[in-house]
């Protein structure tokens, strides 16, 4: 083929075949590139075992079409989102022609078929000319701007504005370099007549030939060779800059959301491949050193582009405590490259907890799991908290506020330490005559069980929704029994706040209760408890919470409710994290808070699966955090933004924290709480 | 650095609700929750971390029956590397002397250089420490809330009255009672204690440390309770009745009338 300019492949620099020059940045950029992937990869390969990424691959390939593909989590921030889809699509349309061009410089013919004249070329075009546009408004955003999800605070390190702002300008580099190098050949074409190849109106390549149309053509051959060796450079300098930082994600991102977790509401094992039984034979629990991490918690870290989703999100670090998802990613990645050096030895990893994490910053979670909902990029942040609180409990490093709990779950099987006996108290004879709670425990038999667990048997405040829950079901004409004295404390929190071993002693009693009572299905009122029946014991009968249970009874006329009586009062529902986001129940409530004739619902800004977490459940009571102000009283502030007068929730541990936060905030008058349980039963039809 | 630890295993009161028993002579005992006494909880937290800091080993003991190994394991699976038990039915319903003659009998079989036991236990008589020291002829400390070594003696810290701290040189060996807050014990789960379950205690009978039967147990003692009751309602004394709201009112009215209140 004729060229109108002379290609790099054939062109000299003072004698320098320019072919040398391609060829060895193409050698040196490659084999940098693979040195620092290796380096990369050689703690995956040391961290702990998780073969369960390669399982359920019909899933995953939906997940990696749609979370990755399609960046289906991107527009839930709407701005950036978008440059962030101009960007990522500009890259995947751009990828063949890059790869063309570093071929190019060797062989100046080539091309992949299909991909060298016709619309592919007019898409690349507009590709680079957009995300050209796009980096520009994002480095405005990024570094005059700058929102606040992007600051460091001081205690994190420094700012990444700058890292951030120099990778936009080298991808607009590479925007300009390969436009250049093709308007500079277009511009020589026009000025030579015949052929002349088509540029696109207003791309980087139009505006550049038509720049360009009165250069010399000796100028033109220069910025002809020199955009394409700037291009050439910048592509591997690129390349070999990304597994240095939060742009590594644009290598990494794509096998992070295949090997994202497909499970919801339930934590991982202590040890993949490890079963329950097996547990005694650990020598250690937990994660203690940063080995300890399995592979793909260590590929999170890689992963994270620092967008600051998680902790925009995250109750603990609006309320102040001393926790911001972000930074647990950050300083993770910062541990794996102290750890493993690029060059030079490896220093001996030091523990976690002493330097990389703080105990307060980890016992600060609620587990509500805002984080790894809004993360367009799959990382995984609960079963990390989860392990490093096992290494800690391991270690004996647990605040004296929730050892006395932990004691007392151990001893009494409640976190307050009250006589087992003492569980059936809420259906006290005056209730018991209204309705019939069966006693299992004492040999009745019930079709379905209904599983009060702690808080709703002993809490005399939450004792109202076990009763209430009672009264819903005998309405509902369940035939339905009690566990009494010998239910268990579910164990949800003492899972999650890292107590493994005591977790699998009420597991196995509840498990073995339940099976012994001979029931075909369970009900529970707290989300709580739901969920870690549902998702972390095992081989137990279906269970639905009692949102599902009222909804499902509504729509077969199996229960009607009375109109309000008081219709000038305005309902909010606020989704308990481990009804919503956790197990997806985001509907039911809502139905049936609909089908009370008169009620007024108004939805809160944050709802749904952006719900905004109470202040946390079990354990979550008894620890005393540092913060600025309750979780709870910004929630019922988020009730009144909305104008509500009364905020409804499914979970006791929600009503305990709203009530407090309604004094707190000194709401009282204004603002009421109540349970899903007790709305309904005040409005039955008898 | 060589440390005994004298625990012993108490109803706990966090997880139990104490009524007094039909005979009125003690408290409910069935259906109780036991776990070692929490001072004695900071005592091998604090013997651990000096052991962790300056060598040597921490021994816990305990005077009781069988059930009683179970708090030892609980401080073994903190990290006390050796239990000692001593049982035998002789010592039933021995006296603060009585433990304290069982103890100093223990600490001569060993070589230790320091000495420790909670403040005080359930029964709240606090003596067992200073008797222990007084048998042995050892110097004593007794409410320390801080602990420094410095060579071959101790800088302990007391609690005054009102919360003023003071500090004493001791020499070793010596014994130290232990005030709770002196540390944060470390949490001790179920995998801690399982770890050391199959560990050997050795447990010693009365024959075995040569003590004489008439030295302990209910014949040894010279204080013996003869009653156990809750102190009746006193004159003065007026118990509210009704919701929180109304006793909050009735509070304030008397409060009001009795000029406390303005």
């Amino acid at each position: 083929m004729s060229h109108a300019l002379i290609p790099p492949a054939q062109y000299s620099f003072l004698g320098l075949p320019t072919i040398v020059i391609s060829f060895i940045i193409t050698l040196a950029g490659t084999a940098t590139f693979v040195f620092l992937i290796y380096k990369r990869l050689v703690p995956l390969f040391g961290a702990a075992p998780d073969n369960t990424r390669l399982e359920r691959i019909p899933e995953r390939i939906v997940n990696t079409l749609k979370i990755w593909l399609a960046q289906y989590r991107q527009p839930r921030y709407m701005f950036a989102g978008i440059l962030h889809i101009a960007i990522f699509f500009g890259f995947l349309i751009l990828l063949i022609r890059t790869a063309s061009l570093v071929v190019i410089g060797f062989w100046a013919d080539f091309g992949i078929p299909g991909f060298t004249s016709g619309p592919y070329v007019i898409i690349k075009d507009y590709a680079a000319t957009i995300v050209l546009i796009a980096c520009v408004i994002a480095a405005v955003r990024r570094g005059i701007f700058t929102p606040e999800r992007y600051k460091v605070p001081e205690k994190y390190g420094h700012d990444h504005t700058k890292e951030a702002v120099f990778v936009l300008a080298v991808i607009s580099t590479l925007m300009l370099s390969e436009s250049l190098f093709e308007a500079a050949l277009i511009a020589a074409e026009m000025q030579k007549g015949g052929h002349v190849t088509y540029a696109a109106p207003l791309t980087l390549v139009w505006i550049f030939a038509n720049l360009l149309s009165e250069t010399s053509i000796s100028a033109l051959q220069g910025t002809h060779v020199i955009s394409y060796i700037v291009h050439d450079i910048c592509f591997f300098f690129f390349a070999c800059f990304l597994p240095f930082g939060k742009h590594f994600h644009v290598f990494t991102s794509i096998f992070n959301v295949v090997f994202m977790r497909l499970d919801k509401g339930n934590i991982k094992p202590v040890q993949y491949g490890i079963s329950d039984s097996q547990l005694d034979e650990l020598e250690s629990f937990g994660v203690k050193k940063l080995e300890d991490f399995t592979w793909k918690h260590m590929l999170d870290f890689y992963t994270c582009a620092d967008c600051g989703r998680c902790s925009d999100h995250c109750p603990a670090d609006a309320v102040g405590r001393p926790l911001s998802p972000r930074f647990i990613t950050i300083k993770g990645r910062d541990a794996i490259f102290k750890n493993y050096p690029i060059f030079g030895p490896k220093p001996e990893s030091a523990l976690l907890m002493e330097g990389t994490y703080e105990e307060d910053e980890i016992w600060s979670c609620t587990t509500c799991g805002a984080c790894e909902q809004e993360c367009p990029l799959g990382i995984e942040y609960i079963d990390k908290i989860v392990d490093l609180r096992r290494g800690m409990v391991d270690e004996g490093m647990v605040p004296q506020t929730l050892q006395k709990p932990l004691k007392a779950l151990e001893k009494r099987g409640n976190p307050w330490g009250k006589m087992e006996k003492k569980r059936l108290e809420w259906a006290d004879k005056e209730f018991v005559k209204t309705c019939e709670v069966k006693s299992l425990e004492k040999g009745e038999e019930a079709e379905t069980l209904y599983f009060v667990d702690s808080i709703s048997s002993f809490d005399e405040r939450m004792q109202e929704i076990a009763r209430s829950t009672s009264l819903i079901l005998d309405a509902a004409n369940v035939d339905f029994g009690v566990l009494g004295k010998l239910e268990r404390d579910s164990g949800s929190e003492v899972k999650r706040f890292g107590e493994e071993m005591l977790f699998q002693d009420l597991k196995e009693t509840n498990s073995e209760a339940i099976k012994e009572s001979g029931i075909k299905n369970i009900v529970t009122a707290d989300p709580h408890a739901y969920n870690v029946l549902k998702n972390d014991y095992k081989d137990l009968p279906p269970i639905e919470h009692i949102t599902q249970v009222v909804d499902r009874k509504i729509r077969e006329g199996k229960l009607q409710l009375n109109p309000l009586e008081e219709k000038d009062k305005v309902y909010t529902y606020h989704d308990p994290c481990y009804l919503g986001r956790h197990n997806c129940i985001y509907d039911a409530p809502r139905n049936a808070m609909d089908a009370i004739p008169g009620l007024t619902r108004v939805d809160m800004q944050k709802c749904r699966d952006r719900s905004f977490c109470c202040g946390g459940g079990g354990l979550m009571l008894f620890y005393e955090p540092e913060e600025e102000t309750r979780m709870g009283v910004l929630r019922v502030e988020m009730a009144k933004k909305a104008g509500a007068d009364v905020i409804v929730t499914a979970c006791p541990f929600c009503l305990v924290n709203m009530e407090d936060a309604i004094k707190v905030a000194g709401m009282e008058g204004s603002m009421e709480a109540i349970d899903f349980s007790e709305l309904i039963a005040r409005q039955l039809k008898s | 650095m060589e440390i005994l630890v004298c625990v012993k295993r108490v109803p706990d009161n966090e997880e139990n609700e104490i009524e007094l028993n039909s005979d009125g002579n003690d408290i409910e005992r069935d259906d109780l929750v036991y776990s070692v006494n929490e001072w004695d909880n900071y005592a091998v937290e604090e013997a651990i971390q000096m052991v962790d800091e300056h060598g040597g080993t921490v021994t816990v003991v305990t005077v009781g029956d069988e059930e009683s190994e179970e708090v030892l394991r609980r401080e073994m699976a903190m990290g006390a590397e050796k239990g000692i038990l001593v049982s035998d039915d002789a010592f039933e319903n021995s006296d603060g002397k009585g433990i304290a003659t069982i103890l100093k009998s223990v600490v001569e079989k060993g070589n230790y250089d320091i000495i420790m036991t909670g403040a005080q236990a359930d029964a709240g008589a606090a003596e067992v420490g200073g008797m222990l020291a007084a048998m042995l002829d050892l110097p004593y400390a007794s409410l320390v809330n801080k602990i420094d070594v410095a060579g071959d003696k101790l800088n302990v810290g007391r609690e005054v009255e009102g919360g003023d701290q003071e500090m004493n040189e001791i020499e070793l060996p010596c014994v130290l009672s232990i005030q709770t807050g002196i540390n944060e014990p470390r949490y001790v789960g179920i995998r801690g204690i399982r770890k050391v379950a199959s560990v050997e205690i050795p447990s010693f009978s009365a024959s075995d440390l040569g003590l004489a039967s008439d030295s302990v147990g209910e014949a040894g003692a010279q204080v013996k309770k003869v009653d156990y009751f809750l102190p009746d309602l006193g004159d003065g004394a007026e118990m509210l009745e009704g919701s929180t709201e109304e006793i909050i009112d009735k509070l304030i009215e008397m409060l009001k009338a009795k000029g406390g209140l303005q």
